[in-house]
């Protein structure tokens, strides 16, 4: 065995470890609870949430709880909460999923705490129906609350449609793309007069995930089974979007990679899809841009891309108090303190009646009302079944798309390895 | 009277302390590398005869199918091709440059200390910022490679997208930061030569460039296999820089097709992406005898070098 193994073996021993030693602390206080004592919840997080003014305001209701918040990146939290669980060790005792990996770990629901349990079922109503779903397992249990979700609209900028000879107002956008059909029209005209360097879309892959998300049915059936094969309109999708790419609408960029990032500032498209988190991404990647980054509705009409949910591990000494804490923290009143701060969407349906939501205007997107139009794209979002490996399926096909855009393989070969690679994830 | 009876037992008491303490002494070592080193180890190899996926809670003894699977696994030999391939592209110029910086090091410069401590510089860099950068000159479209070849008036390169080009991407990273640390080590090494024989042959006539080959290359031979042997382990470990080289996705494919994913992304993706510890382990597995494969040949090939 390589060193380098030994030494990744060795600081999963360590941190193993370190966790259990922060979970027995977490056990003595929680012992003589009844007594008044203090309780100590840990909650495990990744990247921002927007909660951190909402702890002491729990805390000064609740003397008895201590708030205690760690937050690691991304890939590293949920990969580090899958070993915590199959281990039954060192877990927090409130985790945040992000809905890139909710599905994964619905299909474990013996690791959480049935939400459902805890009177879950009298606060249902307070989410968008399909955030619900997707947290909710094949056994009946709820695994976690939902807290934010990413909506989804097309950004554009109006310098750039200007000189293609494209409209340049929001709602006229809006209507040149009722669907995706007419999007890739709109980047035929685009592309025909566009100005030099500057492609209709930022990569294939970010198009397709936009357009798959709002399909009824997507990579899975209801029954767990990969359907990719043979679902056609997931194909037809593909060449669409790969038809687009021939034609020289996309800029090849890899989504989240530092070339994308360098993509906002030089310009390198006029679309990209956006959900509400993404807008502030835009603003920092290219601040000269103020005012000409605008807002309009997503082809289709629905979209969301992102959000998050708070789960208690089934291995929490404190599943009462802790649940108690996530359902206050995703309750509506908190869920306006966390948009009008942090500007991060709730996925709570009460909230967006509210004005301090619905009324949002965006001042850098040209004063887009932005509060409107991505709690629209929320609403409008029919439920698609995920299943759990998902996000994998995404990557094998981000890959097979890549490669095209890249000109190594035509859309056929780069479908058939695809499909390959889609048989080892389900195998 | 009293002697006789005391004498045995001091002496048996010398006796512990002369042969048992060493014992004693270096029992941390051998206790923390049975913890951290041979256990794992052990484990390693026990998981790697079972089916086990984290997500599920079934753990199934396979013996050897993960092994089999492995043999017959496309993805595998590609990894070890791109291994092979970037180790080789790395390696070999790394080695070389090492021994003329050395060299040039060796004489009398001014401010020598100053550059004697330079060249280490790029290994106390973070790796992570190393690679980040170098994809960033590596990039598509503003990368500044692309840019010096454009100069040129040569057509640019889409750098990650193809596999000798994203290679030798990856390599320069790695020369560019371990090649300092190897010239140190011949460095030091030929410190150690005898001026004598130099003088000695500066006498009878001979040049700098045949006082390098006849006298520096054999002298440092011992040198040149630890190198040799060290950066095998290494190269074939090589993990941060494929994963990083495509970074922001956070999805260690290590390209589109594959095109420089190492045996070590390749594990981690098993692992730690598809959370498949049973096969993950096989590969470790596999990676730890075909290291020692490759550093043994590496060690005969190395020993040839004429001693002086």
């Amino acid at each position: 065995m390589s060193s380098r193994m030994l030494r990744v073996l060795a600081g999963t021993a360590v941190l193993g470890v370190l966790a259990a030693g922060c979970g027995s602390q977490g056990g003595d206080a929680g012992a003589g609870a009844s007594g008044g004592e203090k309780i100590t919840l840990s909650l495990n997080l990744f990247g921002n949430m927007g909660f951190k003014e909402l702890y002491a305001e729990y805390e000064a209701a609740h003397p008895n709880i201590k708030i205690v918040e760690r937050t690691s990146a991304y890939n590293d939290h949920h990969r580090n909460l899958a070993a915590h669980l199959a281990t039954k060790q060192g877990a927090a005792d409130i985790e945040g999923i992000d809905t890139g990996f909710i599905a994964q770990f619905r299909g474990q629901p013996q690791h959480f705490t049935d939400l459902n349990q805890h009177g879950a079922a009298a606060l249902k109503d307070r989410w968008l129906p399909w955030k619900w779903e997707a947290s909710l397992a094949k056994t009946g249990a709820q695994i976690g609350y939902g807290t934010d979700v990413g909506g989804l609209a097309m950004c554009y900028r109006r310098d750039l449609f200007e000189k293609a000879g494209l409209p340049t107002d929001r709602d006229e956008v809006s209507k040149l793309w009722p669907d995706w059909t007419s999007y890739f029209e709109a980047g035929k005209k685009y592309t025909a007069n566009k100005p030099e360097g500057a492609a209709f879309f930022d990569g294939a892959p970010q198009v397709f995930n936009a357009m798959v998300g709002q399909m009824p049915v997507g990579y899975y059936d209801t029954s767990d089974q990969v359907i990719v094969a043979s679902n056609p309109e997931l194909r037809k999708a593909y060449d669409q979007v790969l038809e687009a790419v021939a034609g020289g609408q996309s800029a090849k960029l890899v989504g989240s990679s530092p070339a994308w990032n360098t993509g906002f500032a030089k310009s390198q498209f006029a679309t990209i899809a956006c959900p509400a988190w993404m807008l502030a991404k835009i603003q920092d990647q290219g601040k000269e841009f103020a005012g000409q980054w605008d807002v309009a509705a997503i082809p289709g009409g629905g979209g969301n891309w992102g959000g998050a949910y708070l789960t208690v591990p089934a291995q929490s000494k404190h599943p009462k108090e802790a649940v108690e804490l996530i359902s206050w923290l995703t309750a509506p009143e908190q869920q306006i303190k966390v948009f009008t701060k942090h500007g991060i969407l709730p996925s709570t349906v009460a909230t967006y009646d509210k004005p301090e939501v619905k009324k949002l205007t965006h001042e850098f997107f040209n004063d887009a009302p932005i509060g409107e139009i991505f709690t629209t794209a929320a609403l409008n979002l029919k439920p698609q079944y995920q299943g759990p490996r998902a996000g994998d399926i995404q990557t094998a096909i981000r890959d097979g798309m890549n490669r095209v855009e890249e000109g190594k393989q035509s859309a056929d070969e780069a479908w058939a390895q695809i499909l390959k690679d889609i048989d080892r994830i389900d195998k | 009277m009293t002697s006789v009876t005391t004498r045995p037992r001091r002496r048996l008491a010398y006796t512990l302390d002369v042969k048992g303490s060493p014992y004693i002494y270096i029992a941390p070592f051998f206790l923390l590398f049975g913890a951290l080193g041979l256990f794992p180890l052990l484990y390693t190899a026990y998981v790697s005869m079972t089916d086990w996926n984290l997500l599920e809670t079934t753990r199934q003894w396979v013996g050897f199918e993960n092994y089999a699977e492995l043999l017959t696994d496309d993805y595998f030999w590609n990894a070890l091709f791109n291994t092979v391939s970037i180790w080789l592209l790395s390696t070999i110029p790394q080695l070389l440059v090492a021994l003329v910086v050395a060299h040039m090091l060796n004489r009398s410069l001014r401010a020598r200390t100053f550059f004697r401590m330079g060249v280490l510089l790029p290994n106390i860099t973070s790796i992570v910022a190393v690679t980040i950068i170098f994809a960033q000159l590596f990039g598509r479209d503003f990368g500044m490679v692309n840019w010096a070849i454009q100069l040129v008036g040569l057509d640019p390169i889409d750098w990650q997208a193809g596999t000798l080009s994203s290679h030798i991407a990856i390599s320069m990273i790695v020369i560019w930061r371990w090649t300092g640390y190897n010239a140190l080590i011949y460095l030091a090494a030929m410190q150690a030569v005898p001026d004598h024989l130099y003088e000695a042959a500066t006498i009878d006539g001979a040049g700098q460039w045949t006082q390098f080959w006849k006298i520096t290359i054999p002298m440092l031979r011992p040198t040149i296999i630890f190198t040799a042997v060290v950066s095998t382990i290494g190269g074939f470990q090589i993990i941060a820089e494929p994963l990083l080289f495509q970074s922001g996705t956070g999805n260690p494919t290590g390209g589109s097709d594959r095109q420089f994913q190492t045996v070590g992304l390749y594990l981690y993706e098993q692992g730690f992406g598809l959370y498949e510890f049973g096969y993950a382990s096989a590969i470790a597995w596999t990676l730890c005898l075909i290291i020692v494969v490759m550093a043994l040949v590496n060690f005969s090939i190395t020993r040839r070098i004429k001693s002086g």
